[in-house]
């Protein structure tokens, strides 16, 4: 997946297109980190500046979300649904060949709601039914 | 000549993207419709082409059929061994009561025309006519019942919220489908999102709300999507905005995207997502209907309850009421998931049994291994055997069981699985998750998880099992919502239903 390269301009001008928003903290945080393609460092500055929060407010969010990233991204983004529809077709298997194959591009999945056609991944947002290592290897780029 | 491939995600999930494509470049005047998915799974991608007959079907298809598909002249229905014949008298389909799903998988989910065709916006317009008490009084009538898994009547929670004195109200759609096993809401947004908005503009109507929101999860990047467009084209229409369909009344909708976060399905977790903090869960009261979002009155209601809204006004209480069974009346959208043979939605009135959803329409197991446990009500919801097949699926039977409905949300588990290694990610699904603000599910979660270690080691399996049944109690009773509190559900079913996967020995593994 292609990201922009992270600066503190381009940084603020994703923020300033959601200066209307009530409640924004978390948008903005979706936001960089789908333009940059994780969150950097210094945008926790930045949002609690822009949207006048404390940096523990943003830091706090920052670390609660499990799609939210600290560091670039691997070339692929792979998940693995470990959740239990999936569990009952094997995904556990799975999920230890496509970690043992790709890395640090798997994350955990909890569901993509394709519960039955499992195992079901999803790869840089494509989703897959009835997974397999050679389906998911297919679909990266 | 018109032919449909489902754009349901599922549906792409196996293939139906490539044979959308491939049917494009190969039949030539062919109208391609990517209608969402009517819900039978298993045949997905199943083609429909449009003839004098009506819908014929095929399924499922695989872009290396479409050239004997055509050789067979599909096109006009011609025979093939994928043919499944008529779509409505595909006997799994055909022996449904769709009244939420009735149009999802048989509309083109963006054509507003098509909406109006089968149904959509007599509801709101006759929403519109009415007073706002009339409205409510219409659905506290009907029965309807929240269906994200409290089956709390939205009747008598809009009457609340329409009470309140303020100068702005929220009308909330919890589209956080977390469970797994559930499914049901992202393939009515996928497949039909006007109802769902049409849903929300009734609700608004009726307690003098302006805003909406509907707060869908990230995992589902197809949904989102589609229901961003319906919005869009509900706004360019005049029915979305500062006057709804002509009338005096004015009604916004935004859609918030979760973040990964399982908790945010809890209603005051995901009104404090919404307004940009942690998911972390607030204590009630204040109720959410008096004080919800920016402290605002707010109606939170589930996508399958706002959904079923315009049915209830179209066509009245007392036809919707006239399904079901007991306390719980109407339709329910229950989910066949896992390792089932034929899995999707089956929408049928509440009272049918475990049995008739799980072995007549799931067929049993994919593997073709003897069905050992299903859970049902999702991640949260109890793990049954055989013996529990006959329990009607309605909110009272289920949880006299032991269990509960939620989600409506069935997995299938064939004989491989081990009742203390699910028991054990339940525990330990909870640690991950938890939202950290009560002890009993924080603390309780992880220690859950290492008391079923030591009986699956074999520790003192007695001492420890009376322990982890004591700490079940503990998160039940002193949890502050229900991801702690329900966690002990699955955890406590799976020993009392399957004691012989709890004896510490490695014989069963």
């Amino acid at each position: 997946m292609k990201y922009s390269t992270w600066s503190q301009e381009a940084a603020l001008a994703v923020l300033a297109t959601l200066r209307e928003e009530k409640g924004a903290v978390l948008m903005a945080l979706q936001a960089l980190q789908k333009e940059f393609g994780y969150v950097h460092k210094e945008d926790v500055t930045l949002v609690a500046n822009f949207f006048n929060k404390s940096r523990a407010d943003v830091h706090g969010v920052l670390t609660f979300y499990h799609d939210l990233l600290t560091e670039p991204p691997a070339d692929n983004h792979i998940s693995v649904c470990v959740a239990e529809a999936c569990q009952a077709v094997g995904s556990r298997q799975l999920e230890k060949d496509v970690k043992a194959k790709f890395g640090k591009e798997v994350h955990d999945g909890y569901c993509f709601g394709n519960c039955a056609l499992g195992p079901s991944a999803m790869v840089n947002g494509a989703i897959i039914g009835r997974a397999s290592v050679e389906k998911i290897a297919k679909a990266r780029t | 000549m018109k032919i449909y491939v489902p754009g349901d995600s599922a549906a792409i999930s196996v293939g139906a993207d490539e044979v959308a494509v491939a049917i494009a470049q190969k039949v030539s005047g062919a109208t391609i419709i990517r209608n969402g998915s009517r819900g039978a799974l298993w045949l997905e991608p199943m083609v429909e082409v449009e003839t004098d007959k009506g819908r014929i079907a095929y399924g499922p298809v695989n872009v290396e059929d479409i050239d004997s598909l055509i050789a067979a002249d599909f096109m006009h229905g011609g025979a093939h061994k994928l043919s499944l014949g008529e779509s409505e008298k595909i006997q799994w389909l055909a022996s449904q009561d769709r009244v939420t799903f009735k149009r999802v998988g048989i509309i083109d989910p963006l054509s507003l025309s098509d909406y109006e065709t089968h149904g959509g916006l007599v509801g709101l317009r006759r929403a519109i006519s009415l007073s706002p008490e009339e409205i409510i009084e219409e659905v506290k009538e009907s029965g309807v019942r929240g269906r994200g898994g409290a089956g709390f009547p939205a009747g008598i929670k809009w009457k609340t919220v329409a009470d309140a004195v303020s100068d702005q109200k929220y009308i909330c759609c919890n589209a956080d489908e977390g469970d797994s096993g559930t499914f049901a809401d992202r393939m009515l947004i996928e497949g039909d999102p006007y109802t769902l908005i049409e849903g929300m503009t009734i609700a608004a109507i009726a307690v003098g709300a302006t805003e909406g929101i509907v707060y869908l999860r990230s995992e589902y990047p197809y949904a989102i999507k589609t229901l961003q467009k319906a919005i869009d084209i509900a706004h360019a229409f005049g029915w979305l905005g500062s006057s709804v369909l002509g009338s005096k009344h004015a009604f916004e909708l935004k859609i918030r995207v979760g973040a990964g976060s399982y908790v945010c399905g809890e209603e005051t977790a995901m009104l404090e997502s919404i307004e940009g903090k942690r998911g972390v869960v607030r204590a009630k009261p204040p109720l959410p209907a008096l004080e919800g979002l920016f402290g605002k009155p707010t109606i939170i209601n589930n996508v399958l309850t706002l959904s079923t809204i315009p049915a209830v006004l179209a066509d009245g209480a007392p036809a919707y009421k006239a399904r079901g069974v007991g306390r719980s009346l109407g339709t329910q959208v229950f989910q066949l998931a896992g390792n089932i043979k034929r899995g999707g939605i089956v929408e049928k009135p509440f009272g049918i049994s475990i049995e008739e959803i799980v072995n007549g329409y799931g067929g049993g197991t994919l593997s073709g291994a003897p069905l050992r446990a299903v859970q049902v009500g999702g991640p949260l919801g109890a793990y049954f055997g055989a013996d529990k097949f006959e329990t009607s699926l309605d909110y009272e039977s289920m949880l006299a069981a032991g269990g509960m409905l939620g989600h409506g949300g069935i997995v299938v588990f064939d004989e491989s699985v081990d009742l203390a290694q699910q028991a054990r990610f339940a525990m330990e699904f909870c640690a991950l998750e938890s939202c950290g603000k009560c002890t009993p599910c924080r603390i309780g979660s992880t220690r859950g998880v290492e008391t079923i270690d030591l009986i699956i080691q074999g520790v003192k399996v007695d001492e420890n099992k009376k322990l982890l049944l004591d700490l079940c109690e503990v998160m039940t009773d002193g949890s502050l919502c229900a991801m702690g509190g329900l966690t002990p559900m699955p955890v406590k079913s799976a020993m009392i239903n399957f004691p012989e996967d709890f004896t510490g020995e490695v014989s069963r593994r």
